[in-house]
């Protein structure tokens, strides 16, 4: 059996989460909310609780960035001063502790951003090629759910998105 | 009877109309915009044949010599610094305590944080007067014996301002990601390729979306402390000296205030000018206006309370040199820079507390340069006069800069406005995405309250009811 990708376009959130909610509620049997994407022109802060908790994992590269920072700027600061310690030190420390705390605070910052950053492009799925179903009525106002169903779900889905006064309804074949 | 409280945006407004106002303001601004962007380029112009000059001729030209060994170009290079912190620090904080009247703003203010630093990094190099070895500054092993000194400020500052330049570019550019993909989803030609490039393929999944909002929060939280680091630093490359006036405790807070003001000064006029060469009117309207105005006072205010803290500490200090050196700030040469200086940045700054002059843009386009131009001489007062005051007074003098500094200086401001219009220009000024949300949030909100009202007109009723019966 083939399997789709249908989208369907609403004019706005209650409707497109009017659609969800019948999704959750198995009105279409063997979809599930897990089969559903949303793609929408702002951030909405209530898709939690319509498509369910789902993990975001930056959190913890930003982690690892800061430690990464904190500890590479000692070293590389402690082995940069050891390096020169030919350099006449007027009996201060070689590795004067006070000032390298406040470049480590600078590149715990540094890393941290950039390890924020780089987790943010590979998790959040950019760069993936963009599917032919994309409309760009989504950047502009509208919402768009996306599910991907056997070909037996095709017609109960066209009718739980028409009962939800969807804009408009594509589908492709995905395999 | 109340009054009706004005609103920051129309909630009315379509979302496809945000789109194609934004949108259109990059194609067709205002003749003024081409107007200033040719005088920003001229700007810039004189700018280069006065480093031409320096370059060819000597540093000489600028005036450099002890015990003036970097007047002018580390006056500007504070206050570009300083203007450089409003933008990203505001508007990160402003985010984090949900003060949702930032988003038509904060886009051009970021922009102007991310230029204002490539502006101040000219400045070390300017002043280098051999540009070409600039490479010799970097903390890397070699073998021309030149040992970087870690434990000094000017070492700290080239971390920290990289670190605040980059982090800021990618705060600007992590916020515009969904901006340009409507951009990509709505042009043609060039400029589509550009914004398919930039938009990394964004489709405002709710995947995307999610992880965006993570990924602002966590840049935001790292902002805040990162830009009060930074100017806390480049006062550090004063107050570590022993040079009177440089000496001083409180100079980190006092340039974080600075940078503050002079950034929101900033903003206004950036604000008032866009307004204008766009047509901005529905997205930079007169209540925003007024509370980054009424926010620019409470910091000018801050400002001033540091400055007095200042002058009082080095009074009840009795350190001779300090002591001499305030005087003459106020009754010396410099005198007129000085009261120039407390008029720009403490009294004038009442202007905004006054309601009709804050929604009057030419008095607060004005009031703004006003309040910048303040904040500049805030700057060369605390460079020239200890160099001109030093310890040792057979070095005294009065130093004004010269032709080839000043030039460089005010070039700096075209260069400073030629990137700007540009990057307004290709890329959109207004956050179209966060301009909806801010829309749509009202709005529902607007529909809860007056949900609440009509529960509330129904309550009395009931109660009224129940106390019947309870009689």
């Amino acid at each position: 059996m083939s399997k789709r990708r249908m989208l369907a376009l609403f004019s706005d959130f209650d409707e497109a989460h009017a659609a969800i909610s019948d999704i959750r509620r198995n009105e279409v049997p063997g979809v599930t909310v897990d089969d559903v994407t949303m793609k929408s022109p702002i951030e909405h802060p209530d898709v939690e609780e319509v498509l369910g908790e789902r993990p975001v994992h930056i959190q913890k590269f930003t982690l690892f960035g800061a430690i990464f920072g904190v500890t590479f700027g000692f070293v590389f600061l402690s082995a940069a001063q050891a390096a020169f310690m030919v350099q006449p030190q007027g009996g201060k420390a070689v590795i004067p502790l006070p000032s390298n705390f406040i470049l480590m605070y600078e590149m715990l910052i540094f890393f941290a951003v950039w390890s924020t950053f780089f987790a943010f492009l590979f998790l959040s799925g950019l760069f993936k090629k963009r599917s032919a179903l994309y409309s760009e009525k989504i950047s502009l106002d509208q919402i768009a759910i996306i599910v991907e169903i056997d070909e037996s779900a095709v017609d109960p889905m066209k009718t739980l998105f028409q009962k939800h006064k969807t804009l408009e309804i594509r589908e492709e074949v995905i395999q | 009877m109340t009054m009706a409280t004005e609103k920051d945006i129309n909630e009315q407004i379509a979302w496809a109309k945000i789109n194609t106002d934004v949108l259109k303001s990059m194609e067709n601004p205002r003749p003024a915009y081409w107007v200033t962007l040719f005088v920003c380029v001229a700007m810039v112009s004189c700018a280069v044949l006065a480093e031409y000059i320096q370059y060819t001729e000597g540093m000489g030209t600028a005036n450099l010599n002890n015990p003036h060994m970097w007047d002018m170009y580390i006056s500007a290079f504070v206050f570009w610094i300083g203007m450089s912190h409003s933008g990203t620090l505001l508007s990160a904080i402003l985010h984090l305590i949900h003060a949702d009247w930032r988003k038509p703003i904060y886009r051009f203010a970021e922009a102007m944080t991310t230029f204002s630093l490539l502006t101040a990094g000219l400045f070390p190099m300017i002043h280098l007067g051999r540009v070409w070895n600039l490479y010799w500054v970097l903390p890397y092993v070699s073998d021309r014996g030149i040992w970087p000194n870690f434990r000094s400020p000017l070492v700290w500052d080239a971390f920290a301002i990289s670190t605040y330049l980059t982090a800021s570019m990618l705060f600007l550019f992590v916020g515009m990601i969904p901006d340009l993909a409507i951009c990509r989803d709505n042009t043609t030609g060039w400029r589509k390729k550009l914004y398919t490039l930039l938009s990394l393929g964004w489709v405002g999944s709710d995947r995307q979306w999610r992880h965006f909002r993570k990924i602002y929060l966590l840049m935001a939280c790292f902002l805040i402390p990162l830009a009060v680091s930074v100017h806390s630093i480049v006062s550090a490359d004063f107050a570590m000296s022993i040079m009177p006036g440089w000496h001083v405790t409180s100079f980190p807070p006092y340039f974080v205030a600075g940078a503050l003001y002079s950034g929101c000064a900033a903003i206004i006029t950036l604000f008032i000018l866009l307004r204008y060469f766009f047509r901005f009117e529905e997205y930079m309207t007169l209540p925003i206006m007024e509370k980054t105005c009424k926010l620019t006072f409470a910091i000018a205010m801050v400002w001033t309370y540091l400055n007095l803290i200042e002058f009082a500490s080095v009074w009840y200090g009795h350190d001779v040199y300090n002591k001499e050196l305030l005087i003459a700030k106020a009754t010396g040469a410099y005198a007129w820079i000085f009261w120039t200086m407390i008029f720009c940045g403490s009294v004038l700054p009442f202007a905004l507390a006054v309601r009709s002059l804050r929604r009057h843009m030419p008095t607060m386009f004005v009031v703004s340069l006003f309040l910048n131009l303040g904040m500049f001489l805030e700057r060369w007062m605390i460079v020239a006069p200890t160099l001109s005051m030093s310890q040792e007074p057979h070095q005294w003098d009065i130093m004004y800069g010269s032709i080839v500094e000043w030039a460089i200086v005010f070039g700096s401001f075209g260069w400073f406005g030629m990137l700007f219009l540009i990057f307004v220009k290709v890329f959109p000024s207004v956050s179209m995405y966060e301009v909806k949300e801010m829309v749509f949030h009202r709005k529902r909100s607007a529909g809860e309250e007056d949900l609440e009202r009509m529960t509330d007109h129904a309550k009395p009723a009931t109660q009224t009811t129940t106390g019947g019966e309870g009689a």
